[in-house]
């Protein structure tokens, strides 16, 4: 187990320097840092003062290291565009895209697996035939486009919710919630459910599946031989083997998650990290581009490691090899 | 069993109205010029007197205009029919750029193993880690800093097929090398190695077409993807130019006037943008349940 482990913790530090060293390459070599600090006019003395103060004339290895070094203590640069530390930034954001993002996989969860066990148990009911033909319109429907139809009906046409933005929000110190306001919690019903749509088809799909693997495997039919109440085989017997592969793949998902948030924070004006990061695009604004690749690898490192550990956690089989 | 060969013989209805659908739009795509009434990249054809009519079948239509017209007089069937054709394009270009790229690879990797499979597939976990959306956007931001605006206009189909297909072709080199490896170990392919054939051409001529139908089938069920990521990178402002609109350029264009009640310049090349996807899917979906099982849904 430790040595499992360890292997990991490994591999997880390999792959964050791999992402440092496309960020540092996009950091160094995409434009010119020292042409988009100096002020304008300067002198080629200026220029060199410049170069050396930000350490560009050493080796490359050596200011890999130094920007390493930065990264460890959260210093993610300047943005070209807002002027301002881009971790401030990325951090000003991050409560806007986590509430949205908690809220829709809540939510996604929260239909999905019912709905997946649903078609699993009753394949031929008519909720379980109308959900199935639903999730190949699913599949096929863009997130832009369902976010789209959404604002059209319920926001242009019948003017119950807000389109964009976060609505009021409560300051908690560090933290600006839109939990705790009646605006705040409007405006995150659709991107929410936008946001939901893809996780839930994907979910439904799996927990179907799994499902009903796991209800033809010899012990289930050993279950039903023995007389034991249906509910109980459903439930505790059959739901929680199905339910082991939907941890991995969530935590798989979580890398489709973030490139659906971009999508739909840019839909709904919703002010997270996604809109940040579309908008950068489009600038282009390099260091909150590079910052936000970094952020994004080490969640996907820790996602990956933690969805690994619960796995031997779930799966007592695993924990002695 | 029994019914369910019974039921492969012929391809399920849906499958049927896909093809027929499908078939139409390409037909629409080559002779997108010839059937267009008016080419909305020539000014003079289109005039502000017919800017904003509702679609034909709405009150306030004009027959002249069968879905409408933009907010610039320009007939909506006619950009959409040029849209259509270049997201059909840039995603076909990015299938066939993928696919190649992954095959190669792939063979390779599968056919010599060792330090070159390691180091292929090493790349491949890492960049298939990231999704297709984040890594092409990142590559739209460099090409922007990197290129003049100019530039851009030109490069933006190949920056867009290259951006989408830089994370694709990580399934068709997993598929190819899992299928190379097993190929390797057959009689045939000892054979062909102990009378001495090039490396090069055991993999071209007798283990790629062994492999191929997967390929095959990969591809299809990707191309429905990479029209929509095309799309969306269009929606978000880093794909095609309103100058050269996709679909998802129009969209984006459309979703502007959603407000203004003018739904119909966003709605229209959004419902042909699902039709098409969905008609690939519903192809992609049987072909793999036809011809390989094994090739999982993800």
């Amino acid at each position: 187990m430790i040595r499992l482990l360890s292997v990991r913790l490994l591999q997880a530090v390999l792959v964050m320097l791999a992402v440092a060293a496309i960020a540092f390459v996009m950091f160094r070599f995409v434009g010119d840092p020292v042409a988009s600090m100096v002020r304008e006019g300067a002198t080629q003395a200026e220029k060199d003062a410049l170069r050396v103060a930000l350490g560009l004339d050493r080796p490359v290895l050596v200011q890999f290291g130094n920007f390493v070094g930065q990264v460890l203590t959260g210093d993610l640069g300047t943005s070209f565009r807002y002027q301002q530390p881009v971790t401030s930034l990325l951090l000003s954001r991050l409560p806007a895209t986590l509430e949205l993002v908690v809220v829709a996989t809540v939510l996604a969860l929260a239909v999905g697996i019912p709905l997946g066990v649903l078609c699993a148990l009753k394949p031929n009911s008519f909720l379980s035939r109308l959900t199935q033909a639903t999730t190949l319109v699913g599949i096929s429907m863009p997130t832009f486009v369902t976010g789209l139809l959404l604002i059209l009906i319920f926001a242009v046409n019948l003017r119950w919710l807000p389109s964009s933005g976060r609505g009021d929000l409560v300051d908690l110190g560090l933290w600006q919630t839109g939990f705790l306001s009646l605006s705040g919690l409007k405006s995150l019903i659709l991107p929410s459910i936008t946001l939901a749509l893809f996780q839930l088809t994907l979910i439904m799909r799996l927990v179907r599946s799994e499902m009903i693997d796991v209800l033809s495997s010899d012990y289930i039919r050993f279950a039903f031989a023995r007389g034991l109440p249906r509910a109980y085989i459903y439930r505790r017997l059959a739901l929680r083997n199905a339910l082991m592969p939907v941890v991995t793949v969530t935590g798989l998902q979580i890398g489709q998650l973030i490139a659906f948030a971009i999508v739909t924070e840019t839909v709904f004006q919703w002010p997270g990290m996604g809109l940040l990061f579309t908008n950068a695009v489009g600038y282009p604004d390099v260091p909150v581009l590079a910052a936000y690749l970094l952020f994004v690898g080490f969640l996907f490192v820790m996602i990956n490691m933690i969805a690994d550990i619960l796995y031997t956690f779930i799966d007592p089989r695993l924990r002695t090899r | 069993m029994a019914t369910q060969s019974l039921m492969h013989r012929l391809p399920p209805v849906s499958v049927m109205i896909a093809g027929l659908v499908l078939f139409i739009m390409l037909i629409l795509v080559l002779f997108a010029p010839l059937i267009a009434p008016m080419d909305p990249r020539d000014v003079s054809s289109y005039s502000l007197i017919d800017m904003e009519i509702p679609p034909a079948f709405m009150e306030g239509g004009d027959p002249r205009f069968l879905l409408g017209t933009d907010n610039q007089g320009r007939d909506l069937v006619s950009v959409i029919l040029f849209g259509l054709r270049i997201s059909v394009v840039i995603g076909l270009g990015a299938v066939l750029f993928a696919a190649t790229l992954g095959v190669v690879l792939g063979l390779i990797a599968g056919f010599f193993g060792g330090m070159v499979d390691g180091i292929v597939m090493r790349i491949a976990d890492v960049l298939v880690s990231f999704p297709t959306i984040l890594v092409a956007l990142l590559i739209s931001g460099i090409a922007r800093a990197q290129l003049s605006a100019d530039t851009m206009l030109t490069w933006a189909p190949l920056v867009l097929i290259f951006s989408i297909a830089i994370n694709e072709w990580v399934q068709y080199a997993r598929t190819v090398r899992a299928s190379t490896m097993v190929e390797v170990a057959r009689d045939y392919v000892r054979a062909a190695k102990v009378i001495g054939l090039p490396s090069g051409r055991i993999m071209g001529r007798h283990i790629l077409p062994n492999v191929m139908s997967s390929v095959m089938v990969i591809a299809t069920i990707n191309l429905a993807g990479a029209i929509l990521t095309e799309a969306t990178l269009s929606f978000l402002g880093a794909g095609m130019p309103p100058t050269y609109p996709s679909l998802g350029t129009l969209i984006r264009i459309g979703n502007q006037f959603l407000f203004s009640g003018l739904w119909w310049i966003a709605v229209m090349p959004a419902a042909v943008l699902v039709i098409l996807v969905l008609a690939v899917n519903v192809i992609g979906d049987y072909l793999r349940d036809r011809f390989n099982p094994k090739l999982m849904a993800r």
